[in-house]
C-alpha cells in the first residue's frame, strides 16, 4: 500500500497543476464554510445576548402586578390599581409550595442628596429578600435586613451608580444621604448589574426598606399596598406551577368570582425570555442549515471536478496500475485530492467566515459570537463532504481496466 | 525453467452481435532467460497476447501460469501485485507520467510496494545511471528525446527486479539509430541479467536481435522459430 505521505504529495501536485480549475473548486467550500460559521455566529450573538438578559433580571423569576383601573370605559395600565398588599406577598410565600422566595417592592422617583452632590435615582422600597431574587449582592457593607423592614428604619443600599455619581471614590458606607430630605444611613453597596433588557442602567438605584418607603417616601401608596410583588422559584421546571399557584392564591384572596377578571397580573418574565431565547437558537439552526446547503453544492462542485480530472487522467491511472497500483492506492489519491481540495477550502473559508462575522459585527451592529464548536463543525464537515463526494470519482478511477485506461487518448 | 506457460488461452471480444476472436487457443511457454519477439500484422492478436501476458487484461478462457502461478485465479489487487513484482512494462509510447521527473517516474513503481522514501530515491538514480541518464534525473518526459524517454521507462521497468520484461513496439516511435540503442540495451539486460523480454515488433530488424521469433495470425500461432544467437 502507498504511504499517505506520498498520496498527499501526488495530490498536491495534481492541484498545482490546474490552480485556477483548483481554486474555484475550492470557493464552493470556501464560501459554503465561511456561511455556516457567519450564520452560526450570528445566532450565538443573538442567543448570548437573551441568556445574558435572563440572568440580568434574575434567573426562575415571576412578577405580580397589580391590575388596571377603568376610568370611564377607559382601561388604564397595568399597575394602575393598588390591589396587591403585603400580607399578599407573606401569603404568596407560605401557601404556594412552588415558591421559593418573595419580595415585594415600591418604587419611585426621587432625588438623592450627599453634601454638595445631589443625584435623581429610582428609590426601591423592598425587603432583603429582593437581592436573593433578583441574583444580586452588595460589593461592601450589608444588605437591608428584617429588623430595618419591622422597624423601618432609615438604612439604604446603594447602586454603584448612585454611589460613584454621589460619593465620587470615597467610601459611602457609614455616610448619610438625604433621600426627599429624609436623612438615610448608607449600610451597603451594590454589585455593578449593568444594563437590563431594556437598556435601563440597574446599577441607578437606591434600595430602602419597603416599610421606611411606604411611610416616608413613596407616599402615594394606601398603608400596606405594594406596587409588585417578584417570586421566585427554584428551578425554571417550578416555574408554570408557581404562576397557577400564584394566580389561585390571590384570586382566593382577592375574592374573584369563577366569571370575573383577575384584579392582579401574573408575568412569568424567565419563561418569556426563555422563550425568545428557543427562537433565537432555531433561527440560529435555521440559517446555520441554509448556509450548509451552500456547504452541500460547494462539496457537489468538488465531485464535479474530480470526476473531470478522473477522465482527464485515465491515462495517468491506466500507468499507475500498469506498474503495481492496487484499487485503494489509486481511491486513496483521489478522496486525499478531494479532501485537499476541501480541507484547504474549509481553513480559508473558517478565516474568513471568522473575519466576516467581526465585520459584520462592526458594520450591522449585531452582536456575533464565532464559537469554537461551530469551527470545529465546519471544519469537519467540509472534510466529510471531501470524502463523500470525493468517493465516487475515486471508486470509478479505481475500477478502470488498466488496459483500457492504458489506451485512452 | 518455465516462466511462463499458456494452455489454450482466448480472447474473444463481443462488438454489439459480431465476435471477434483476437486469441484463440494459443498455447506456447516461454523459459528463464528467453529472448522472444512476437511478430504478425496489426490485429494477429500479438497485442491482445502480450496484454494478457502482462496481467493488464484477463482471458476469456484458458490457463496462464506465470513462474507456476495460475493468474485466472488472482483478484484485481493481486494482479497488481504481480505486475508490481514481476513485470516491467515498455510502451511504444513510452507511458511516463507527464510534469513528472524522470527520477520520479522511476520511483513510481516501489511507491507501490512501501519503499521507504530514501532508499526509492537511491535505487532510481541507480536506475537511471545504469541506463545512461545521470543528470537528466529531474527533467520532466517533455524534456527528453524520444531515446531518452524510452530509456526511463526501461529504467522504471527494471527498478523492481522484474524478471520478466513486457516491450510493446519499444522502438515503434523511435528513429532507427535511437532503436538500435534501445534493442541494445534489451540485448545486455537479457545476457548480462537474464532478465527475460517478450518483444512485440512487426520490423524484422528488430526482431533479429531476438533468440526466438513467435509470429501470430488471425489470433493463432503460425511459427515459432529458435535460432542459436
Amino acid at each position: 500500500m502507498i504511504a499517505l505521505s506520498s498520496t498527499f504529495k501526488i495530490s498536491l501536485r495534481a492541484l498545482r497543476v490546474n490552480k485556477m480549475r483548483s481554486a474555484l473548486t475550492m470557493l464552493g467550500i470556501i464560501i459554503g464554510v465561511s456561511a455556516v460559521i457567519i450564520m452560526l455566529a450570528v445566532g450565538k450573538g443573538a442567543s448570548d445576548r437573551i441568556s445574558k438578559q435572563i440572568s440580568s433580571i434574575g434567573s426562575n423569576l415571576i412578577m405580580v402586578l397589580p391590575g388596571s383601573t377603568t376610568s370611564g370605559g377607559m382601561r388604564m395600565g397595568s399597575g394602575t390599581q393598588q390591589t396587591l398588599t403585603q400580607d399578599d406577598a407573606d401569603a404568596i410565600l407560605k401557601e404556594c409550595p412552588a415558591v421559593w422566595d418573595v419580595s415585594p417592592f415600591v418604587r419611585g422617583a426621587a432625588q438623592v442628596v450627599f453634601g454638595n452632590q445631589n443625584w435623581s435615582t429610582s428609590v426601591i422600597g423592598t425587603t432583603p429578600s429582593n437581592l436573593n431574587i433578583r441574583d444580586w449582592a452588595v460589593s461592601s457593607g450589608r444588605n437591608l435586613s428584617d429588623q430595618d423592614i419591622r422597624g423601618a428604619t432609615k438604612v439604604c443600599v446603594l447602586g454603584q451608580t448612585v454611589a460613584e455619581n454621589l460619593f465620587d471614590g470615597r467610601d459611602p458606607i457609614g455616610q448619610v444621604v438625604r433621600i426627599k430630605k429624609v436623612p438615610f444611613l448608607v449600610v451597603g453597596i451594590l454589585e455593578a448589574k449593568g444594563q437590563s433588557m431594556m437598556g435601563q442602567d440597574q446599577d441607578d438605584t437606591v434600595l430602602i426598606p419597603i416599610t421606611t418607603a411606604q411611610k416616608k417616601i413613596i407616599g402615594r401608596f394606601f398603608p400596606g399596598t405594594v406596587q409588585t410583588i417578584m417570586v421566585k422559584t427554584r428551578t425554571a421546571e417550578d416555574l408554570p406551577r408557581a404562576e397557577r399557584q400564584v394566580n389561585d392564591l390571590l384570586r382566593q384572596r382577592h375574592h374573584i368570582g369563577p366569571k370575573a377578571d383577575d384584579d392582579f397580573t401574573v408575568r412569568n418574565l424567565t419563561q418569556m425570555l426563555q422563550v425568545a431565547e428557543q427562537a433565537t437558537n432555531v433561527m440560529a439552526l435555521l440559517l446555520g442549515a441554509i448556509a450548509s446547503v451552500s456547504l452541500l453544492v460547494g462539496g457537489i462542485g468538488i465531485m464535479n471536478i474530480m470526476l473531470v480530472s478522473v477522465t482527464e487522467r485515465t491515462r495517468e491511472i491506466g500507468i499507475r496500475m500498469a506498474v503495481g497500483a492496487k484499487t485503494w492506492d489509486i481511491r486513496l489519491q483521489f478522496i486525499i485530492e478531494a479532501l485537499t481540495l476541501s480541507m484547504i477550502g474549509g481553513v480559508a473559508g473558517i478565516v474568513i467566515g471568522y473575519v466576516g462575522s467581526k465585520v459584520l459585527s462592526s458594520i450591522a451592529g449585531w452582536s456575533t459570537i464565532v464559537s469554537p464548536l461551530s469551527i470545529v463543525l465546519a471544519f469537519g464537515f467540509s472534510g466529510l463532504v471531501g470524502i463523500f463526494f470525493g468517493f465516487y470519482p475515486a471508486y470509478k478511477a479505481s475500477l478502470l481496466n488498466p488496459i483500457d485506461a492504458l489506451r485512452y487518448e | 525453467m518455465e516462466l511462463i506457460e499458456v494452455e489454450n488461452l482466448s480472447k474473444i471480444y463481443d462488438l454489439g452481435g459480431s465476435v471477434v476472436r483476437a486469441l484463440d487457443g494459443i498455447n506456447c511457454s516461454v523459459n528463464k532467460g528467453e529472448f522472444v519477439a512476437i511478430m504478425g500484422h496489426s490485429g494477429s492478436g500479438k497485442s491482445t497476447f502480450m496484454n494478457l501476458l502482462g496481467c493488464l487484461d484477463e482471458p476469456t478462457s484458458g490457463r496462464y501460469l506465470l513462474e507456476g502461478v495460475n493468474i485466472g485465479n488472482l483478484t484485481r489487487d493481486e494482479l497488481a501485485a504481480i505486475r508490481n513484482d514481476k513485470i516491467g512494462f515498455v510502451f511504444q509510447g513510452f507511458n511516463l507520467l507527464p510534469r513528472t521527473s524522470a527520477l520520479e517516474n522511476v520511483e513510481l513503481p516501489m511507491l507501490y510496494r512501501s519503499v521507504a522514501p530514501r532508499e526509492r530515491r537511491e535505487l532510481a538514480m541507480a536506475g537511471l545511471k545504469a541506463i545512461g541518464l545521470e543528470g537528466w534525473e529531474h527533467h520532466h518526459p517533455n524534456q527528453l528525446s524520444g531515446g531518452q524517454q524510452q530509456r526511463v521507462a526501461i529504467a522504471r521497468a527494471l527498478v523492481n527486479g522484474a524478471p520478466l520484461i513486457l516491450a510493446d513496439e519499444p522502438t515503434g516511435n523511435l528513429d532507427s539509430k535511437t532503436s538500435v540503442e534501445i534493442m541494445e540495451i534489451f540485448v545486455k539486460l537479457n545476457r548480462e541479467q537474464h532478465i527475460t523480454i517478450v518483444l512485440v515488433t512487426h520490423e524484422p530488424d528488430i526482431a533479429a536481435y531476438s533468440k526466438r521469433v513467435i509470429r501470430f495470425q488471425d489470433g493463432h500461432i503460425i511459427s515459432d522459430e529458435r535460432r542459436a544467437a
